[in-house]
C-alpha cells in the first residue's frame, strides 16, 4: 500500500450453486454443454413461460448463509430491470432490499473478521462471444450467445468493507471458497467462472474517517489478478488523489496481460434498475424445517477441518506445507487424506499428492477411494513406483477408478527384475565406456547422465532409486 | 335448433351420448365464421384442420367407450394472447407478427383435454392494452350488434364471437376489465375468476400481478362449465391457488334466498342513466328473490382507476421489455445491439403499447417510485382493505359494468384518458383480485346489450354464479346475444 494511505477493500462474490437443475425451472444446470441445449420456454424467457422457485436451490443458499453466520429472514424477489441480450428477459430475477441472508461474517485463519451484510440468491445470465472487429459488445462484427447457463442459480455475497490489504482480500475469498465447498453448494471453481469476484476498492489518507470514492473493478479470474488488481488499483488511486485529483466512482476492468485497470462505464450515467417485487413469484419464507435442513447438511468448517489436518501433518516450517494444508480444505480434499492416512499412508506423502495433483481433478478426487488411494501412496513409499508414476497412476485412478497396482502394470510401470535392471546397465556401459571410466575414477558429474542412460533404454520403466543403487554398488 | 344453439352443455351431451359428433358441431361452427368473419373480424388465425383433426379424435374416443371429457367436441376460440404450441401467437402486435411458440399454455391443455376444440385465435388490442380492439395492429373488431361499433377490449374478438354464435365458448383475459367490459358491450356472461384460480402459464404477460383468464359465453351455466374445465391448481404457476379444482354446476339453481347483497352506489353515480338503470334493477331482481339488498358506499373504489393505470403499465414495462428484437419476434436491424432494440421496438410496438411502456418505465424509476409506483401500491391496499370490510356485512356486491353502452369505432382513439375511464367499474376486482361477472341484463337507450357486474369475494364463484343465475332469469332474452350483425337476431 502506498505511504500515506490506507486500503479500503469490499467484495462482492457471485458464487454459482451446485443443483442439478436451474433456479426457475428444470433445465440441468451442467457446464459445457452444446450451446443453447439445457435451455426451455422459462430460462429463455419466451412470452408466457413462469419461474418457478427450485426448492434445493433456496436449501444451498440457506446452507451458505447459516456457515456465514448469516441472519435467515423471509425474503422477496425483485426484478432488476436493464437491456442486455443474454438477460433473456431484458430482467434479472434477484433479491434487494429483502434478501434471505444478512448480517453474517467470515473468520480468516488469522483470526480476523470479516462481516457479511448480505448473501442473496439470483439467477446468472447467459454468455455472449463477440466476434470479428474488436471483439468485446461494442464494434464487434457479431455476437453468437448461449443460453446455457442463463438461469443458473447463484447467491451472491457481498463483504461488508472491512478489507485493508490485497493480502487479506485473497485470504478472504480462499477462506470463502472452503467454506462454499464445504457446505457442499458450489464447487468453487474460479476457473470455470462458478466463483466470480468483483472488487470495490477504495484509498483514503492513513486514519481518516471517511470512506473514500470507490471503483468497482471486474474481470478478476484467479486469485492472482485479485492481488494484482487491487494493487494496481490501490496506487492509481493513491497516485490520483496524492498529485491532487479526484477519484471518479466508476466500473473498471482488469485488464489481465497489460495489469492495469481502465473504465467501463461511469456510475453517474448507470442504468437506472428500476427494481420492483416479481409479481410472478410469491414472497420466499423458508421454514424452520428447511433452515433446519440446510444446517444439518453443512460440513465441518475449514478452521476446525485445517485444526484436524494440521495434527496429522505437522505445523512444519515451509510456506509450501501450509499452502498445501489450505489447498486440502478449501477443495475438500482434507477428509481424503485423513482416510489415506486412516489406512496407512504417509502423511506429507499423502497431503503433498492430494494438494498438487489431486487437486487438478477435485470433483473426481472427492469421490477417490481412500483404499485405493493409500494404496498407491504405499507403492510410491516402498519405492516400487517413481514419484513421476506415482503421479500419472492417480491421474489414471482419479478418471476410471480400479487398482493402483493394476494401473502401474497397465502403464507399464512395473517394477524392472533386478537382472533387467543389471542387464541394461552392461549395454549402457558398454556404448559408455568413456563416461563408465570417469564414473569409475570418481567423477560425480557424470552419474546424472549414466542413469539417464539407463532409465532411457529402460523407456522410463526403471526405477530410478533402483538404478542409482545398482551403478554404486557396481562402482564399489 | 342448430347444435351450436344447445350451448356448451348441451353440445358436450350431444356428442357423449353420440347423438351428434364433434365434427358436425365443428362443421357448423367454421360455417358460422366463414359466413360472418368478414364483417365482424373477430379471428387472426382459424385453425380449420387442426380443429377437425380434434374433432376426429374426440369422434373415435366416444366411439370407442372413452370418457370425451367435459367439454367434449365443444369449439372453443382463444384471444390471442395464449401461447399455441405450431400455431402463431401474436397479442395482435407486429412485433410477434410471425412467432409460434413451442408450447401449449396450461389453459390450452387442459381445454384439449376436456375435450374441448380449438377454432381459432381472436383479436384483442395490442398486448390485451385497451378497452376497444382498436389498438390491434391487424385491425379492429366490429360489434355484431352493430359493426359501427366497438365490442369493447381487450378481449373483443372473444367477446363477439360469442355474441355473434360462432362459438358456444371463448376465452379472454381480463387485467383491467377485459373479459368483463366487452361482454357487457356483446351481450354475453364474462367471468374474471379470483387471482390464482385459473394458471397464467402460457398467457402472454400484460401485467402480472392482476392478469387472469376466464370464458365468455351465452349462458350463466356454460360460463361456470367453461371455467370449471380451465380452473385448478397449477405447479408452473407459482401465483395458482393450491386448492382442488370446483364444480359450479350444482350451485346454480340454489338461488340467493337469504344472501346478503350491497349495491355499490360510487359506481351507480358514475355511469350513463342506462348503465344505473339497469344495476338497481338487477338489485332489485336480486331482492325479489329473497336477497337482503342494501345501498353501500366503498368511496375507495373510484381510486381503484389511478393506481391501476400505475400498476399495470409499470409490470407491462417490464414484461415487454423481452420484445428486443434478439431471440424472436420482428428485429430491425442497426448498427448497435441498443440501437437495434430501439428500432425493433419502435417499429414493432403501437402507439398504446409504447404510451405504457413509457409511463411505466417513469413510474418505476428512480427518484419517482414512490411517488407513482408506491402511491398507487398504497392505494391498492386501501382497496382491498375496503373490499375486505365490505364483505363482512354483504356476500356478493352489484354494481354496473361500464359507464356506457358499446361506443363508436374512432369515438374515443383520440384521447387515451376518454378509453381508459371505460374501466373504472371494472379494475378493483383486479387490484383485489377477486372474481367478478358481467351477465347481460338489459337493452339499454341506445338499443344495446348492458351488462350488470357481480362482485365476490377471493374464491366467491359459487356466491357469484348463483347470483348471476337469478339476474339471468330476470333479464330480458333480448338483451343477450346470439345477434347476426347488425343486431339481427339469431334463430
Ligand atoms: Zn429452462
Amino acid at each position: 500500500m502506498p505511504e500515506g494511505f490506507d486500503l479500503v477493500v469490499g467484495l462482492e462474490v457471485h458464487c454459482e450453486l451446485s443443483t442439478a437443475t436451474k433456479l426457475f425451472c428444470a433445465c440441468p444446470n451442467a457446464f459445457g454443454s452444446e450451446p443453447n441445449t439445457n435451455v426451455c420456454p422459462v430460462c429463455l424467457g419466451l412470452p408466457g413461460s413462469l419461474p418457478v422457485l427450485n426448492e434445493r436451490a433456496v436449501e444451498f443458499a440457506i446452507r451458505i448463509g447459516r456457515a456465514l453466520n448469516c441472519e435467515v429472514r423471509p425474503a422477496v424477489f425483485h426484478r432488476k430491470n436493464y437491456f442486455y441480450p443474454d438477460m433473456p428477459k431484458d430482467y434479472q430475477i434477484t433479491q434487494y432490499d429483502e434478501p434471505t441472508n444478512v448480517d453474517g461474517f467470515l473468520e480468516l485463519r488469522d483470526g480476523s473478521r470479516v462481516g457479511i451484510v448480505r448473501a442473496h440468491i439470483e439467477e446468472d445470465t447467459g454468455k455472449s462471444t463477440h466476434l470479428g472487429g474488436s471483439g468485446r459488445i461494442h464494434g464487434a462484427d457479431h455476437s453468437l450467445i448461449d443460453y446455457n447457463r442463463a438461469g443458473v442459480p447463484l447467491v451472491e455475497i457481498v463483504s461488508a468493507p472491512d478489507i485493508t490489504s490485497a493480502a487479506q482480500a485473497r485470504e478472504y475469498v480462499s477462506e470463502l471458497r472452503a467454506v462454499l465447498v464445504a457446505t457442499g453448494a458450489s464447487d468453487g471453481r474460479m476457473e470455470e467462472g462458478s466463483l466470480r469476484v468483483d472488487a470495490n476498492v477504495s484509498v483514503r489518507p492513513a486514519g481518516a474517517a471517511e470512506l473514500g470514492t470507490r471503483c468497482e473493478i471486474k474481470n478478476l479470474n484467479s486469485l492472482r489478478s485479485l492481488v494484482r488488481a487491487i494493487e494496481h488499483e490501490a496506487a492509481r488511486q493513491a497516485a490520483l488523489v496524492s498529485a491532487g485529483g479526484v477519484v471518479r466512482q466508476e466500473t473498471r476492468h482488469w485488464d489481465e496481460e497489460a495489469g492495469v485497470t481502465h473504465p467501463l462505464r461511469s456510475k453517474e450515467e448507470a442504468y437506472d434498475y428500476r427494481y420492483f417485487p416479481e409479481p410472478d413469484l410469491v414472497p420466499l419464507v423458508p421454514d424452520a424445517e428447511l433452515i433446519e435442513r440446510a444446517e444439518a447438511a453443512i460440513g465441518l468448517m475449514p478452521a476446525a477441518r485445517r485444526e484436524r489436518l494440521v495434527a496429522l501433518v505437522g505445523e512444519g516450517d515451509s510456506p509450501g506445507l501450509a499452502d498445501q494444508v489450505q489447498t486440502a480444505i478449501e477443495l475438500s480434499l482434507d477428509q481424503l487424506v485423513l482416510d489415506a492416512v486412516a489406512a496407512g499412508a504417509e502423511p506429507r506423502l499423502a497431503l503433498a499428492r492430494a494438494a498438487n495433483e489431486a487437486a487438478a481433478k477435485a470433483e473426481g478426487a472427492r469421490a477417490l477411494s481412500a483404499t485405493a488411494f493409500a494404496e498407491l501412496l504405499g507403492l510410491e513409499s516402498a519405492g516400487t513406483l517413481s514419484a513421476t508414476q506415482s503421479k500419472q497412476v492417480l491421474a489414471v485412478l482419479i478418471d476410471e477408478g480400479g487398482a493402483p497396482a493394476e494401473i502401474a502394470r497397465r502403464l507399464g510401470f512395473e517394477a524392472l527384475e533386478g537382472g533387467e535392471v543389471e542387464s541394461i546397465i552392461d549395454e549402457v556401459v558398454a556404448a559408455n565406456t568413456a563416461e563408465w571410466e570417469r564414473y569409475l575414477a570418481g567423477d560425480e558429474k557424470v552419474a546424472g547422465f549414466l542413469l539417464g542412460q539407463v532409465m532411457k533404454a529402460s523407456k522410463g520403466r526403471a526405477n530410478g532409486k533402483i538404478v542409482a543403487a545398482a551403478l554404486a554398488k557396481r562402482r564399489g | 335448433m342448430t347444435l351450436l344453439g344447445r350451448g356448451v352443455a348441451g353440445i358436450a351431451a350431444a356428442v357423449r351420448s353420440k347423438e351428434a359428433s364433434a365434427r358436425e358441431v365443428l362443421a357448423e361452427s367454421l360455417a358460422a365464421i366463414e359466413q360472418l368473419e368478414g364483417e365482424l373480424h373477430c379471428f387472426h388465425t382459424v385453425m380449420a384442420e387442426r380443429a377437425e383433426a380434434a374433432a376426429a379424435a374426440l369422434d373415435e374416443k366416444v366411439a370407442r367407450g372413452e370418457d370425451p371429457g367435459l367439454l367434449a367436441g365443444v369449439p372453443v376460440a382463444l384471444k390471442d394472447n395464449m401461447c399455441t404450441k405450431g400455431t402463431v401467437t401474436t397479442c395482435s402486435s407486429r412485433i410477434l407478427e410471425n412467432w409460434v411458440p413451442p408450447y401449449d399454455a396450461t389453459v390450452v391443455t387442459r381445454l384439449r383435454a376436456a375435450g374441448a376444440v380449438v377454432v381459432g385465435k381472436t383479436n384483442l388490442d395490442e398486448f390485451a392494452m385497451g378497452s376497444s380492439t382498436e389498438n390491434s395492429a391487424f385491425g379492429p373488431t366490429r360489434n355484431p350488434w352493430d359493426t359501427a361499433r366497438v365490442p369493447g377490449g381487450s378481449s373483443g374478438g372473444s367477446a363477439a364471437a360469442v355474441a355473434a354464435g360462432m362459438v358456444p365458448l371463448a376465452y379472454g383475459s381480463d387485467t383491467g376489465g377485459s373479459i368483463r367490459q366487452p361482454a357487457s358491450l356483446c351481450g354475453v356472461v364474462g367471468v374474471k375468476p379470483t387471482y390464482g384460480l385459473v394458471s397464467r402459464y402460457g398467457l402472454v404477460a400484460f401485467a402480472s400481478s392482476l392478469d387472469q383468464i376466464g370464458p365468455f359465453t351465452l349462458s350463466v351455466a356454460d360460463s361456470a362449465l367453461g371455467l370449471e374445465a380451465v380452473a385448478g391448481h397449477d405447479p408452473a404457476d407459482s401465483t395458482s391457488i393450491d386448492r382442488p379444482a370446483t364444480s359450479y354446476a350444482g350451485l346454480l339453481e340454489e338461488g340467493v334466498e337469504g344472501l346478503r347483497v350491497g349495491l355499490i352506489e360510487d359506481f351507480v353515480s358514475e355511469v350513463s342513466p342506462s348503465c344505473a338503470e339497469a344495476a338497481r334493477a338487477a338489485a332489485e331482481a336480486l331482492g325479489a328473490a329473497g336477497a337482503k339488498v342494501e345501498e353501500v358506499s366503498i368511496p375507495e373504489v373510484l381510486h381503484g382507476l389511478p393506481a391501476y393505470y400505475v400498476i399495470a403499465p409499470a409490470e407491462a414495462s417490464s414484461n415487454l421489455a423481452r420484445y428486443d428484437g434478439v431471440r424472436y419476434g420482428l428485429r430491425v436491424g442497426g448498427p448497435d445491439v441498443a440501437a437495434m432494440n430501439a428500432r425493433t421496438r419502435g417499429a414493432g410496438f403501437g402507439k398504446e403499447v409504447r404510451r405504457r411502456v413509457m409511463v411505466g418505465t417513469y413510474a418505476l424509476s428512480a427518484g419517482y417510485y414512490d411517488a407513482y409506483y408506491g402511491q398507487a401500491q398504497r392505494v391498492r391496499t386501501l382497496v382491498v382493505e375496503a373490499f375486505a370490510r365490505a364483505y363482512e356485512r354483504f356476500d356478493v356486491l352489484v354494481a354496473p359494468m361500464t359507464p356506457s353502452e358499446a361506443f363508436r369505432l374512432g369515438e374515443k382513439t383520440a384521447n387515451p384518458l376518454d378509453m381508459y375511464v371505460s374501466d373504472v367499474c371494472a379494475v378493483p376486482s383486479n387490484l383485489a383480485g377477486h372474481p367478478a361477472v358481467s351477465v347481460p341484463f338489459a337493452l339499454g337507450a341506445e338499443g344495446l346489450p348492458v351488462g350488470v357486474q357481480v362482485l365476490a369475494p377471493a374464491l366467491g364463484e359459487g356466491l357469484m354464479y348463483r347470483a348471476a343465475a337469478v339476474l339471468e332469469q330476470a333479464a330480458p332474452p333480448a338483451a343477450r346475444g346470439p345477434v347476426r350483425p347488425g343486431g339481427e337476431r339469431r334463430a
